[in-house]
């Protein structure tokens, strides 16, 4: 089992989501180059958070044109697991490998803080070993989270179940004061039809380890290990 | 950027005049004419200015910095050596760290200039070859019923969290307080600590006849023009005309650097490195020949530039930022430029080492400067100022404490002070910041000291930042011991053995008797409390000039402290844990009220005298709490400080999990004199209030016998709300949720009400 943490130009979460895989996950897990043109035999591959391309345009707009994307696209195609965290996410976005984009925190501030996820899809291969409604403690970090789609596109991911996490409060509950950006629905992560491409704003390697205060972004790298272990 | 239409014009000719515009004494230019054997050329004019301005060349602060402690068996690059100090951590890893102020710049364009102070903090670490793990901030505002203040307050902000978040290196902490001596001054002081390997230290150094000089990063403009003599002059309110002299940051371009920096050094290749921080090009290159014993020699014309036109002169002093100097090996030149090219990113040679130890620069192949390179570095003036006691002191430690009348309600006064927003929450400020990127922030922003692991050593460190600047307006000398005694307090509740400071030294001008006297006494203090704490100044950085039509502001030696943990289990918070724990007090109540916040809050006085510090009895409090802590007697440590023991104990209700209460009553430690007011608000050093679990609490009473400490049980954590009886009255009542309430939305409260009228 092999995993990928690409690294882009301003890419600031790789070496973190690296260290999770790596150290704390213990899968053998590989830095791609940004100009790399070629992905194979990988399992799985995390586009990591950070500020590629210094947010030039916009967040994600410029990294989506990266050598590795059109790899990744294929990749994708194949049914290989992509996981965009944060930055990662909004690149999948710019990629157009999953539907929305990304405005700005309506605070219009950066916001670093823990918030809570209620997980509704565990039939994706990231949150295959959560259980459904489960809550958890994740932190967020980013100035540009405020999810939003089309009426249409929303009602497609909800429909077919594909928003995987959303933003409540420590008992499950949605509220304006736990959405820390604005989103609609309070969307806080969505897969694509397959479930095999996620994104997600929240960073679970912030807290896959004790030390750090919380271990329930590890669930989300178990979900993908037990699932590719079969 | 447009490009400027500006051709390049005739060189003005140097007069008298010229040189006084380049504040450069009558009798610094006689110097600078024997060092040359004739006259200087206007762009020799220029490089002279800045780099003997004080900003560059400390004239005016070196014979007093002089008194600090700078050695020490874990320092392995002394303050002064190079771009920053560097300290063992052990098994061969290293840390090197750095405060310094980029206070005239925040001034005047808060945003920019807080970013860039950002960046050439964190420059100057990886310059070393440390790889950035953390940065900190110490800011001082005006009060936050002044626009300005407001203004500048969420422009500094802004760019901290713009240039730090853009990076990826986390922002875990630091200092906030408001006081009117700031309005006008706002102080911006960055601090940024990196990891590194013994072996890998890099040096700034130019050595080896012929080896080629690269110009790496950010094409050259003409911002930041003279920036360091700018910030060695007072403000006026013409000083919004000096807005060119503030640079603007790209912390993008920085991160490239910093990855391509990095890999370069891991090569072996590089013979020396050095940032274009202050006084840019001039500095790093006669600096890194001087280090080297060397020469060096650069043609103007290879300089990448973003502007056309750009004089010899402006090309030497502009202070665009994150570019680098690299001195490689010659032969290496290929690897050099490839590992650029990588992160997009060009090494251009702008010339080379030479032996004649002299900085001569050419523009297209006509000689335009031509200085001995260590005259320059090294020669340049010392003054030792005049100094005198200020006639404010004798007033200003007058306090008639028995003419202030005592609270009606104690639960007001609390609630006033935990409002008041130097002592509230700065959760509005550190949740702007990305605090955990590179997920080693063990205790988040708010606690005592911020807690960090570093990963690739093993290792876990804790760093605080303080200064009580009202306590040095009061008593400089005390003040200024005070502030090494609270970072290294701070160090100590967290857990960690103090190892080490830097400082950044905020005063007024130095040519005024008065504000030298602070200045001196200050750094006395410093000193003598580094020597007792055994904690070496491996460096750190003096801003003058924080001064404008009302005045100077209060003396300000900002200190960090680093320290270092024996083991993870050490880690120790702040806040309340368990319902039923018993607290103690670590320490004496004294009856001391004189510079307290509660006086200035409530009576809007800055008087009386400083609180006392007994150093040996300082020391005890530390020996005695981090042994209890390793003992794993407490559960946790919280220092006393702003707002005194009522605040200290909210504060350990306010951050607990479940805003866990406490009954507290302090009839057995109330002194033989003084107020209720100065009993529970004042600010007595030494002082640090625990929770122990009632299980150690015997091994905790027997520990303390064989140190030197007082200890004092005062209560149970229990409950949802905080009470503080003495006798049979009950002072405090309150319910940690709306103490909690106050405390979290300060801030925030009071830049929401007065939003409308915010400007300039």
């Amino acid at each position: 089992m092999k995993f990928g943490v690409v690294v882009f130009p301003g890419s600031n979460c790789d070496h973190d989501c690296h260290y999770v895989l790596n150290d704390v996950m213990k899968v053998k897990t590989d830095y791609i180059w940004h100009k790399r043109g070629e992905i194979k035999d990988y399992d799985c591959i995390v586009l990591p958070g950070g500020v590629s391309y210094g947010d030039s345009l916009r967040t994600g707009a410029i990294a989506r044109f990266s050598p590795v994307m059109r790899a990744l696209i294929e990749y994708a195609g194949r049914g290989g697991l992509l996981m965009g965290i944060c930055n990662g996410f909004q690149i999948l976005l710019e990629a157009g490998l999953l539907p929305g984009a990304m405005l700005r925190n309506t605070s219009l501030s950066f916001v670093c803080r823990d918030v809570w996820l209620r997980v509704e899809n565990t039939k994706g291969p990231f949150t295959s070993s959560c259980k459904k409604g489960e809550i958890l403690k994740i932190p967020v970090a980013h100035g540009e989270g405020n999810y939003y789609a089309d009426e249409k596109t929303i009602k497609a991911l909800e429909d077919n179940g594909r928003v995987v996490f959303r933003y409540c409060d420590e008992l499950g509950m949605p509220s304006k004061l736990a959405n820390p950006n604005g989103s609609v629905n309070d969307i806080a992560g969505i897969c694509n039809g397959k479930g095999n491409v996620m994104g997600m704003m929240p960073h679970p390697e912030r807290c896959s380890e004790k030390v750090l205060g919380s271990v329930d972004g590890k669930k989300l790298f178990e979900s993908a290990i037990n699932f590719l272990a079969g | 950027m447009g490009v400027s239409e500006k051709t390049e014009s005739a060189e003005p000719a140097v007069s008298e005049q010229l040189v006084r515009d380049h504040n450069i004494t009558p009798e610094e230019y006689a110097h600078i004419k024997e060092i040359l054997g004739r006259e200087p050329n206007f762009t020799e004019l220029g490089i002279f200015s800045v780099m003997w301005s004080e900003h560059c060349s400390y004239k005016n602060s070196r014979p007093v910095l002089k008194l600090f402690p700078v050695d020490g068996p874990a320092v392995l690059v002394k303050a002064g050596e190079e771009n920053a100090g560097v300290v063992d951590i052990g098994d061969g890893w290293a840390v090197s760290f750095k405060v310094e102020s980029h206070n005239h710049p925040s001034a005047i364009e808060p945003f920019q200039g807080a970013a860039t102070g950002v960046g050439g903090i964190i420059r100057d670490i990886f310059t070393m070859g440390a790889r950035p793990v953390a940065c900190l901030n110490s800011l001082r505002f005006g009060g936050l019923s002044n626009t300005r203040a407001r203004y500048l307050l969420k422009g500094v902000v802004g760019g901290i969290a713009h240039y730090g978040n853009c990076i990826g290196i986390p922002t875990v902490g630091g200092e906030i307080y408001f006081d009117e001596t700031y309005d006008g001054n706002p102080l911006v002081n960055a601090f940024c600590l990196g990891i590194i390997r013994h072996k890998d230290i890099a040096r700034g150094c130019a050595k080896g006849e012929g080896n080629p000089v690269f110009y790496v990063g950010a094409a050259t403009g003409r911002d930041g023009l003279g920036g360091a003599s700018f910030a060695s002059r007072e403000l006026t309110d013409a000083s919004h005309e000096d807005r060119p002299a503030v640079q603007v940051g790209d912390p993008f371009m920085e991160k490239l650097l910093l990855e391509a920096c990095l890999e370069l050094l891991k090569t072996g290749y590089v013979i020396g490195i050095q940032d274009m921080g202050a006084a840019g090009l001039t500095c790093s290159t006669c600096e890194t020949a001087s280090r080297g014993g060397s020469g060096i020699e650069i043609e103007l014309s290879e300089v990448p530039k973003r502007e056309t036109g750009m004089t010899p002169y402006e090309i030497m002093l502009s202070e665009s930022q994150e570019r680098m100097l690299v001195i490689a090996q010659k032969g290496k030149e290929k690897e050099v430029k490839k590992i650029f090219e990588k992160w997009d990113l060009h090494a251009v040679e702008i010339g080379h080492v030479t032996s004649d130890g002299m900085m001569r620069v050419k523009n297209n192949g006509k000689v335009v400067v031509n200085i001995p390179a260590r005259k320059i570095a090294e020669d340049s003036p010392v003054y030792v100022r005049e100094e005198k006691k200020p006639a404010y002191l004798e007033k200003a430690n007058r306090l008639e404490e028995e003419k202030l009348a005592e609270p009606g309600d104690y639960n007001e006064t609390l609630v006033r002070l935990l409002d008041d927003p130097t002592i509230s929450s700065k959760k509005w400020v550190y949740e702007q910041y990305d605090h955990m990127v590179m997920t080693n922030t063990v205790l988040r922003p708010g606690s005592d000291a911020a807690v960090l692991r570093i990963k690739s050593a093993g290792k876990y460190i804790a760093i605080s930042s303080d200064c009580n600047s009202t306590y040095c307006y009061l008593d400089p000398y005390t003040g200024g011991k005070i502030a090494v005694a609270e970072s290294a307090r701070n160090v100590v509740c967290s857990g960690a053995s103090p190892l080490a400071v830097t400082d950044c030294l905020n005063f007024g001008n130095p040519m005024k008797p008065e504000i030298f006297w602070q200045f001196k006494k200050c750094v006395e203090g410093l000193a003598d409390a580094c020597r007792s704490f055994d904690t070496p100044v491996t460096g750190g950085n003096v801003s003058f000039y924080n001064e404008n039509s009302g005045g100077a502001v209060d003396p300000t030696p900002i200190v960090c402290m680093v320290g270092l943990f024996e083991n993870e289990k050490h880690i120790t918070g702040a806040s309340f844990v368990d319902e039923g724990d018993f607290i103690y007090l670590i320490g004496n109540n004294r009856s001391e009220i004189g510079g307290s916040l509660y006086i200035k809050n409530v009576f809007g006085m800055k008087k009386g005298k400083c609180p006392v510090l007994d150093i040996e009895e300082e020391k005890a409090v530390h020996t005695f709490c981090l042994e209890a802590i390793k003992k794993g007697l407490i559960k946790s440590a919280h220092d006393c400080s702003e707002g005194g023991l009522a605040v200290t104990l909210s504060e350990s209700c306010i951050m607990s999990a479940r805003g866990l209460g406490a009954r507290i009553d302090l009839s057995r430690v109330y002194p033989a004199s003084g107020s209720k007011a100065g009993f529970l608000f004042g600010e007595s050093q030494s002082r640090i209030i625990v929770s122990v679990a009632p299980e150690n609490a015997r091994a905790f009473d027997a520990l303390s016998g064989s140190f030197n400490a007082d200890i004092y049980r005062i209560g149970t954590a229990e409950g949802k709300k905080l009470v503080i009886k003495f006798n049979e009255d009950v002072l405090i009542n309150s319910a940690v949720s709306g103490l909690k309430d106050v405390y979290d939305n300060s801030i925030e409260c009071k830049l929401k009400t007065q939003k409308n009228g915010d400007s300039r």
